[in-house]
């Protein structure tokens, strides 16, 4: 249990309670750094090849041009390319994040493939200028720092002796970049800025309703026995063990099923009986979450066979 | 052989579960709702594809109010139901409906079209006070670097370093100065420079901006240095009796890189001053409230270090007559001024 119990723990951390303006509280989950980091490479992997295909194109465009057109001022289309590139990788880099950010997904491509997206951290509306925020503060965290630390430390093999300033724009790169390790949100320095956060975007598809089958009312379709299940018998469990239970029955693995329903038996002092697994559980589960439901309604709940 | 009577056709709708079979009350409670909360799902999914032509208008009418029968739907299966599934299921919906509920308005190609169309300028006006105060320590850090340089030369290369003078230095040969400040026949080579000089610039004022963070001490200190280098190169002409050409030299595109670091220093002190002083809020709410004003004045800036990498770049180097030169740099300070200051456009929501 303490794996688990661990785990729990972990993931209870990473829960956060947002009031929406009406009032509801919504549950959500922060993403975790991890997956951040890695919608981020993502993201990065897609404007770095966007701008080597751009260039490419332009620069085989440009060169066709010249085909037709003699060499004469080739060095002065070249360089007029080299601007038009230095401009529009200036300006994907930095409207990439904002275009996506802003569209209805809240959600940059790297981080709608990792499942995450960002949100306004006081439940109301994410307003524009948050986003805008979030992301200019990108180039001072990432973009600004990396770019010195390559370049300094570049001039420093060829002996130019930028070591201390070489050691300053490290120091700078990871005073952001181990920022959101030093906050219960998670922020980096840009979400702090803009009153963002970065969490889980779950997407479930609405699963079968449990007692529609007729092992709900106790009767099994193969073998026709009858399952009820006394007072005490069902006071062994709780809605741990109970939902543990509903995830077993919506697996359906026959070797699970078997396990458990054996399990189940030990522990209720039935005689397990073979081949009838699903009927016997879904009896069970029927008729434990009815008990459950009942109690809750009465404002009594039992977290688990423990309490 | 089974003979196909229709070849496509839609699907049929699902048959309604008939809510009796249930044996459970919160399997009925969830049957009689599920209807709706696909309902709600689907419009929720054709929203974020970004497909809102694809929705009628009716839908989207409905869509806050199935928002809140979903919102209420889980609030009360909290309290009577154990299926975890549905569970989930309903939190993710609510969730996701919620995101467009209360997503952003508005697009980034609208957005800039308002932020142009004056909030830009509001957010530059609700940071006046910053403005002047970066403002006045640009002019002591000017008369600083004049006055050090006045009195000891040797000033000059601590302030400006060896690379950045390119033979600027005092002492030097008149006509090596003249020179510097000439301009050029043709357009070759330049546009690079123009870029390079962009780029360059873009970093000096987002490092203003961003030392903000530090309560904006920073923010200042950065700004006395700069404007320091400044003044000691100017009493480095006017030492040669350049000072007026070196004034308009400089204000071709002065006025508006100028301009432009001033507004990024001030937008640096902003977030640090409403962090030092957040009044009644939380730090945290007093920094994301500045944040995003200093954002989008920063994002102006952005804006005015293209037109100054463009001017220094180009005009400057085609343009070799004082006159024309302060008349360039004078007409750009003036229409900043004028568009920061006078023009109030739609500014409803820039500054908020």
């Amino acid at each position: 249990m303490t794996a688990a119990a661990r785990r729990e723990a972990r993931l209870e951390r990473k829960r956060r309670e947002m009031v929406t303006p009406e009032g509801i509280a919504l549950p959500i989950t922060l993403a975790s750094r991890s997956t951040r980091f890695g919608a981020l490479l993502i993201d990065l992997i897609i404007i770095f090849a966007v701008n080597i295909g751009l260039s490419i194109l332009l620069r085989s465009f440009a060169l066709a041009v010249f085909a037709e057109s003699g060499l004469a001022n080739r060095a002065a289309v070249l360089e007029f390319l080299q601007v038009v590139m230095i401009l529009i990788s200036f300006v994907l880099l930095n409207g990439y994040f904002m275009f996506f950010e802003l569209g209805p997904r809240g959600a940059t491509l790297g981080k709608r493939l990792t499942g995450i997206r960002i949100a306004a951290r006081d439940g109301g509306r994410l307003s524009a200028e948050a986003v805008i925020a979030r992301n200019l503060l990108r180039d001072i965290e990432l973009f600004l720092p990396l770019g010195l630390v390559v370049a300094w430390s570049i001039m420093t093999m060829m002996g130019e002796g930028m070591g201390s300033a070489l050691l300053a724009a490290t120091i700078w790169f990871f005073v952001f970049a181990l920022f959101p390790f030093f906050n219960r949100d998670r922020l980096r320095a840009g979400d702090l800025i803009a009153g963002t956060w970065v969490v889980e975007a779950p997407k479930r598809k609405l699963a079968e309703a449990m007692s529609l089958g007729e092992g709900s009312r106790g009767r099994s379709i193969t073998t026709g026995a009858q399952y009820r299940f006394g007072d005490e018998e069902l006071a062994v469990y709780g809605e741990y063990e109970l939902q543990t239970l509903e995830r077993v029955l919506r697996e359906n693995k026959p070797d699970a099923l078997v396990t458990v329903a054996e399990t189940i038996c030990a522990k209720i002092g039935w005689e397990s009986g073979v081949g009838d697994e699903r009927a016997f559980l879904e009896a069970f589960y029927a008729q434990l979450r009815a008990r459950l439901e009942r109690d809750m309604r009465f404002g009594k709940r039992k977290a688990d066979k423990h309490s | 052989m089974k003979r196909p009577t229709l070849l496509f056709r839609k699907k049929a709708p699902e048959a309604p579960v008939d809510i009796e079979q249930a044996a459970l009350r919160s399997d009925r409670f969830r049957l009689e709702r599920e209807g709706e909360w696909k309902r709600l799902e689907e419009i929720v999914r054709r929203m974020e594809s970004g497909r809102l032509r694809g929705i009628a208008d009716e839908e989207l009418l409905e869509l806050p109010a199935l928002y809140r029968t979903a919102a209420s739907s889980l609030a009360v299966a909290r309290e009577t139901s154990l299926d975890a599934a549905t569970l989930a299921y309903l939190e993710a919906l609510v969730q996701r409906a919620w995101y467009q509920v209360y997503g952003p308005r508005i697009g980034f190609i609208a957005w800039l079209r308002r932020f142009f169309g004056g909030g830009w300028s509001a957010a530059v006006r609700a940071i006046w006070l910053e403005i002047c105060i970066a403002l006045a320590a640009m002019l002591a850090g000017g008369v600083v670097g004049w006055l050090l340089v006045d009195r000891d030369e040797r000033w000059f290369y601590s302030l400006v370093g060896g690379g950045m003078a390119g033979g600027r230095a005092p002492g030097a040969p008149v006509e090596v100065l003249r020179q510097s400040l000439e301009g050029q026949d043709h357009a070759g080579g330049l546009s690079a420079f123009a870029a390079f000089l962009f780029s360059n610039n873009a970093g000096v004022a987002i490092l203003a901006f961003a030392l903000g963070f530090a309560f904006g001490i920073p923010s200042l200190l950065l700004l006395i240095q700069n404007i320091a280098l400044l003044g000691a190169m100017l009493w480095v002409f006017h030492d040669a009796g350049l000072a007026i050409e070196f004034a308009a030299w400089l204000s071709v595109h002065g006025t508006t890189e100028l301009f432009a670091i001033l507004l990024a220093g001030a937008a640096g002190l902003h977030i640090g001053r409403s962090m030092a002083f957040p009044g009644d809020r939380s730090i945290m709410a007093a920094a994301a409230r500045s944040g995003q004003r200093a954002a989008v004045v920063m994002l102006g800036v952005v804006v005015m270090l293209i037109v100054a990498a463009l001017l220094e770049g180009y005009v400057r180097q085609l343009v070799a007559a004082a006159q024309l030169r302060f008349a360039i740099g004078g007409a750009m300070l003036a229409f900043w001024l004028a568009y920061f200051f006078l023009f109030r456009g739609r500014a409803q929501e820039g500054g908020r």
